[in-house]
């Protein structure tokens, strides 16, 4: 099969379908792949680069449409000047791209006249086999750090705080709102270079992330149920809760240097959080970057792809973030793709499997039919939000004291105690019954006992099979046994066994001994 | 006088033995142990030679003991340079039946030949430590060939399990014990070689190693293959407290000093065994996994979520920029001999400035410190080699950890799942590191049976294949990038 990457002709797009890595990879699945001349120009990627990598390389955008039986871009299809995509759409034709359905209904019924089928990458349902190919994430974390980025860029300070020979600066005091994929990003990335960053989200369960990426997590005293829907994004809020939020932000907007806005409703148009009186509270020089500026944005101010100064206050509204980031952006965006088309790929043909709930839900158009919204699903695939994490707590198991050290604790003491006064009884008896000569040898037997226990308790772990070997040595000892049997004044049978006794004793004292020093000599330090 | 002298060179002996375990408490001291463990041995032989040559006969005679010496120590030499490390276990469980061998013999030879007459209680004592000297060399000796014969693959390591099997040891362990008293009344008026051997007290002693060897036997090949390194960490303590039996026979301290040194090591093995599977000794031995309990796996709970396959380039990706690596290996890194492949790769990892460390579960592999002496063999440094205890509470700072062989003691299910048969059992908490890969030949389970709920878990990606082939593929894969 033939899989087209044409060029983006979204104005001001740079980023492409594919890369000559995950070309690559596209290729070894077994699929031929056309690239139009020129479609890696914005990501910085060379022709040449993906013809090396095993792309064909077509000269038009029709030539990639006409040809190609798969054909996987970013943007959703479009019409300029010069291409009409929608138009070079044939029948029998997949196309692989953001659609965006929710907000382009009637290009997706024009996608369904021109015939065959359209998979939208932005449906792709957040469950966690999916998390592989979901684009929104993978593009949403290059967003988060390029806001942080384009932030700096047009503040006039430092992010970390500074202590030089000319003065000291304290570092840049950074809010990001909503700790999604993007929030977290920006706090990862705010973080990085130095800034104090604080961390606001709706979702009480995100407060850990926050933190542990580093940031304070800003607290609402206020409850709220369910702010989390289903899928993982946040839901709209109650009035009052929304007033309390609102309040926050005002007392932040005085304090802080930065406000990144990553506040995203799905299918609704962004909520209005920084009110233009609270950019006007910020201070000069400060920076707002709203990354909702293409649903109409966070803050008040925001203009869609412009940045605007007011009050010394710059607002960045910026709705081409990724692009702006175009060659990992790609990459992503391409390694997406390859990783759908895996899970697709059913020996060598590329199929849509409705079974498959990742197809079912992502497939807006199929065989020139609209089936968006999706139909709704009996078993409920949700992931589970990522906040609540995998491993239950640990059911207090039995934990194992036996270390080198802890050997006096391996056994309880009253244990130890009443073992002792058991020995000790049993001893007595014996004294006073047995003959002195074996008291005497039972007492070395017991003295010995106990040695051995104190000395192996401190071998460490790693040198048990070596202690295993040397024991096998010095057991060998018992050669001393065979040679007193043998060594009588002429060759009897007890003097024969004894012998015997002595080959094989010999055995384990030389073997046991060598193989321990091989093995000793093995264990090196580090360098050593 | 000699006498005196050689009590202070056995005396001395037992010291030198002592400060050899000792130095094994740390790798650096080891090696100056070993010889210390050495010198002990030739002071040992040496003041055994001088006191026996007192009574020994003609050069026909040395020439015979000499003989012995010296053939014994060349086929120990040859095993010891020869050994692959793999096969360590099968070396140590052979060594022991030698022990369990010598013991027997010296206590033969010391009932057709006693080095000293004896009369009243104290003969009888000597006879009754023959007859438990004899018993525990038998099973020592039979144990140890089958646990060798297990471990070397020519016997199944599947639990051999006859019906009414206890009470068959315990029919064994009566008799054993009660055949104790016609021996000893079948002695007595003899005198001299001759006489002992055609007494029936002679056929009794032989017919009782027998049982003793049935009976070594029996218990071992009911013990399955993952449980090896408990059996023959027991034999290791048995085939000590057989020498220390033939100490007693032979009123000789040093033998029995060596004896207890030896057992109370063995002993203290089988214990952190059986601690680090949550066990008893009792279970192990006689009660192996689901053969008391019906059948395993039912009481696991149900699995959730989805198996992910990963590949390899990925791997190697996700390794190169990780800063935090740890990787688990277990048996199955030794049976696919992999070991020094796993150290290539750890090796390029660390020269790209990636923090790799090992985390070794005590009963990983076929016998204790088996995964340590195998990584050393490789030539990983022993300071990024740690133990569970050590380690454990890295993982949720680790960035990936790579299992290689392993299954039951990185299963979650021990901490948190009451039903499963592992329950308790202390495990390496891989799962709260931020990613897992299993390195696997397919989706069976683990030795107890058990499904491992880590496989299905979200950050958990299976690589299949034979483990020497992925790490070839990945150490590939990260030279080239």
């Amino acid at each position: 099969m033939k899989i087209g990457i044409p060029t983006e002709i979204h104005p001001g797009e740079k980023r492409v379908g594919a890369t000559p890595d995950t070309v690559k990879k596209l290729v070894k699945m077994g699929l031929d792949v056309v690239i139009q001349a020129g479609a890696g120009q914005g990501a910085k990627l060379a022709d040449n680069e993906y013809e090396a990598a095993g792309a064909a390389i077509a000269a038009t955008a029709e030539e990639v449409w006409r040809e190609c039986d798969i054909v996987a871009k970013v943007r959703a299809p479009m019409r300029t000047e010069t291409v009409d995509e929608i138009t070079l759409k044939r029948p029998e034709q997949l196309l692989i791209s953001l659609i965006f359905p929710g907000h382009n209904q009637e290009l997706l019924a024009e996608l369904a006249g021109s015939g065959g089928s359209v998979i939208a990458l932005d449906q792709i349902p957040r469950i966690s086999r999916a998390q592989k190919m979901d684009v929104l994430s993978s593009m949403a974390n290059i967003a988060g750090y390029r806001a942080v980025i384009e932030a700096a860029n047009h503040f006039g300070s430092f992010f970390g705080g500074q202590i030089t020979a000319a003065g000291r600066t304290r570092p840049a005091r950074v809010l990001v709102i909503g700790a999604g994929v993007a929030g977290l990003a920006a706090i990862a990335a705010a973080r990085s270079l130095g800034a104090e960053v604080r961390g606001f989200d709706v979702r009480p369960a995100v407060k850990d992330q926050i933190e542990s990426l580093g940031a304070s997590f800003l607290e609402l005293q206020f409850e709220e149920q369910g702010a989390e829907t289903a899928g993982g994004y946040a839901k709209t809020m109650s009035p009052e809760f929304i007033a309390a939020e609102m309040a926050l932000f005002a007392a932040q907007a005085r304090e802080v240097d930065i406000i990144i806005t990553t506040a995203l409703i799905p299918g609704k148009p962004a909520p209005l959080l920084i009110t233009k009186e609270m950019v006007d509270s910020m201070r000069r020089g400060s920076v707002v970057v709203d990354l909702a500026a293409e649903q109409g944005g966070n803050c008040g101010y925001t203009i869609a792809d412009r940045v605007i100064e007011v009050n010394g206050v710059t607002v960045i509204g910026y709705t081409d973030l990724t692009s702006r980031l175009a060659t990992h952006a790609s990459q992503f965006f391409g390694t997406n793709i390859v990783n759908l088309l895996t899970d697709m790929k059913k020996g060598d043909d590329v199929v849509l499997d409705l079974d498959d709930v990742v197809i079912r839900k992502s497939l807006v158009v199929h065989k020139g039919r609209v089936c968006w919204p999706p139909p709704p699903d009996p078993e409920t695939a949700v992931a589970p939000p990522p906040s609540a994490a995998p491993p239950a707590k640990a059911v207090a198991p039995a934990k194992s004291k036996g270390k080198g050290h802890g050997h006096s604790a391996a056994i309880s003491s009253s244990t130890e105690l009443s073992g002792l006064i058991g020995l000790a009884g049993t001893m007595l008896v014996l004294g006073a019954v047995a003959p002195p000569d074996f008291v005497q040898h039972f007492a070395v037997f017991i003295l010995a006992c106990f040695i051995g226990w104190r000395v192996v308790w401190n071998v460490t772990p790693a040198l048990h099979t070596p202690l295993m070997s040397v024991t096998n040595a010095i057991s060998g000892i018992i050669i001393v046994g065979g040679l007193l049997q043998a060594a009588g004044a002429s060759i009897t049978v007890g003097a024969a066994l004894g012998a015997v006794a002595i080959l094989f004793a010999s055995i384990n004292i030389a073997g046991g001994f060598l193989v321990t020093q091989r093995m000793l000599a093995m264990f090196r330090r580090e360098g050593a | 006088m000699l006498t005196n002298v050689a009590t202070v060179a056995y005396l001395f002996a037992g010291v030198l033995f002592i400060q050899s375990l000792g130095g094994l408490s740390n790798q650096e001291s080891a090696r100056r142990g070993n010889l210390f463990g050495v010198a002990g041995m030739a002071l040992a032989l040496v003041a055994t030679f001088a006191l026996a040559a007192g009574t020994a006969g003609g050069a026909s005679v040395w020439a015979m003991l000499a003989a012995c010496v010296a053939i014994g120590a060349a086929v120990g030499a040859v095993l010891a340079a020869r050994v692959a490390m793999t096969g360590m276990p099968q070396l140590v469980a052979m060594l022991h039946s030698f022990v369990g061998l010598a013991a027997v013999l010296v206590g033969l030879s010391s009932f057709v030949a006693p080095t000293k007459e004896l009369t009243g209680a104290e003969h009888t004592i000597h006879l009754v430590e023959i007859w438990l000297g004899v018993a525990i060399g038998a099973v020592t000796l039979t144990g140890s060939i089958i646990a060798w014969a297990k471990l070397r693959g020519s016997l199944s390591g599947k639990p051999l399990l006859l019906p009414g099997r206890h009470a068959l040891n315990a029919i064994a362990v009566i008799g054993v014990f009660a055949a104790i008293v016609p021996f000893i009344q079948g002695t007595e008026g003899l005198h001299g070689e001759a006489a002992m051997l055609a007494s029936t007290s002679w056929m009794l002693l032989l017919g009782m190693t027998v049982v003793a060897g049935l009976l070594g036997v029996h218990l071992v090949v009911a013990i399955g293959g993952a449980d090896m390194p408990v059996v023959v960490s027991l034999l290791n303590s048995y085939s000590g407290w057989a020498a220390a039996a033939a100490g007693f026979m032979l009123s000789n301290d040093l033998l029995i000093i060596t004896g207890a040194l030896v057992g109370s090591s063995g002993a203290i093995l089988s214990y952190i065994m059986c601690a680090a599977m949550n066990r008893s000794i009792l279970n192990v031995v006689f009660g192996g996994f689901g053969t008391d309990s019906g059948s395993p796996a039912t009481g696991a709970a149900q699995m959730e979520g989805e198996v992910t396959a990963i590949s390899v380039e990925d791997v190697a990706e996700l390794a190169m920029h990780a800063k935090n690596v740890m990787i688990v290996p277990g048996y199955g890194m030794a049976v696919a001999r992999a070991q020094h492949l796993v150290h290539e790769f750890s090796k390029a990892l660390r020269s790209r400035g990636v923090n790799v460390r090992y985390a070794i579960h005590p009963v990983a592999g076929r016998l204790p410190g088996h995964m340590n002496v195998l990584l050393a063999e490789a030539g990983v440094p022993y300071d990024i080699v740690l133990e569970m205890d050590e380690i454990n509470d890295d993982c949720p700072d680790t960035d990936l950890v790579l299992i290689i062989g392993a299954n039951d003691i990185v299963n979650p299910g021990a901490e948190n799942d009451e039903s499963s048969p592992i329950f308790g059992m202390p495990v390496i908490q891989v799962w709260k590191a931020s990613k897992v890969v299993v390195l696997k030949r397919g989706m069976s389970a683990g030795y107890a049976g058990v499904e491992n709920p880590l496989f299905f878990n979200e950050n958990t990606d299976m690589l299949f294949g034979d483990a020497k082939d992925s790490m070839q593929a990945l150490t590939a894969a990260l030279n080239q990038s």
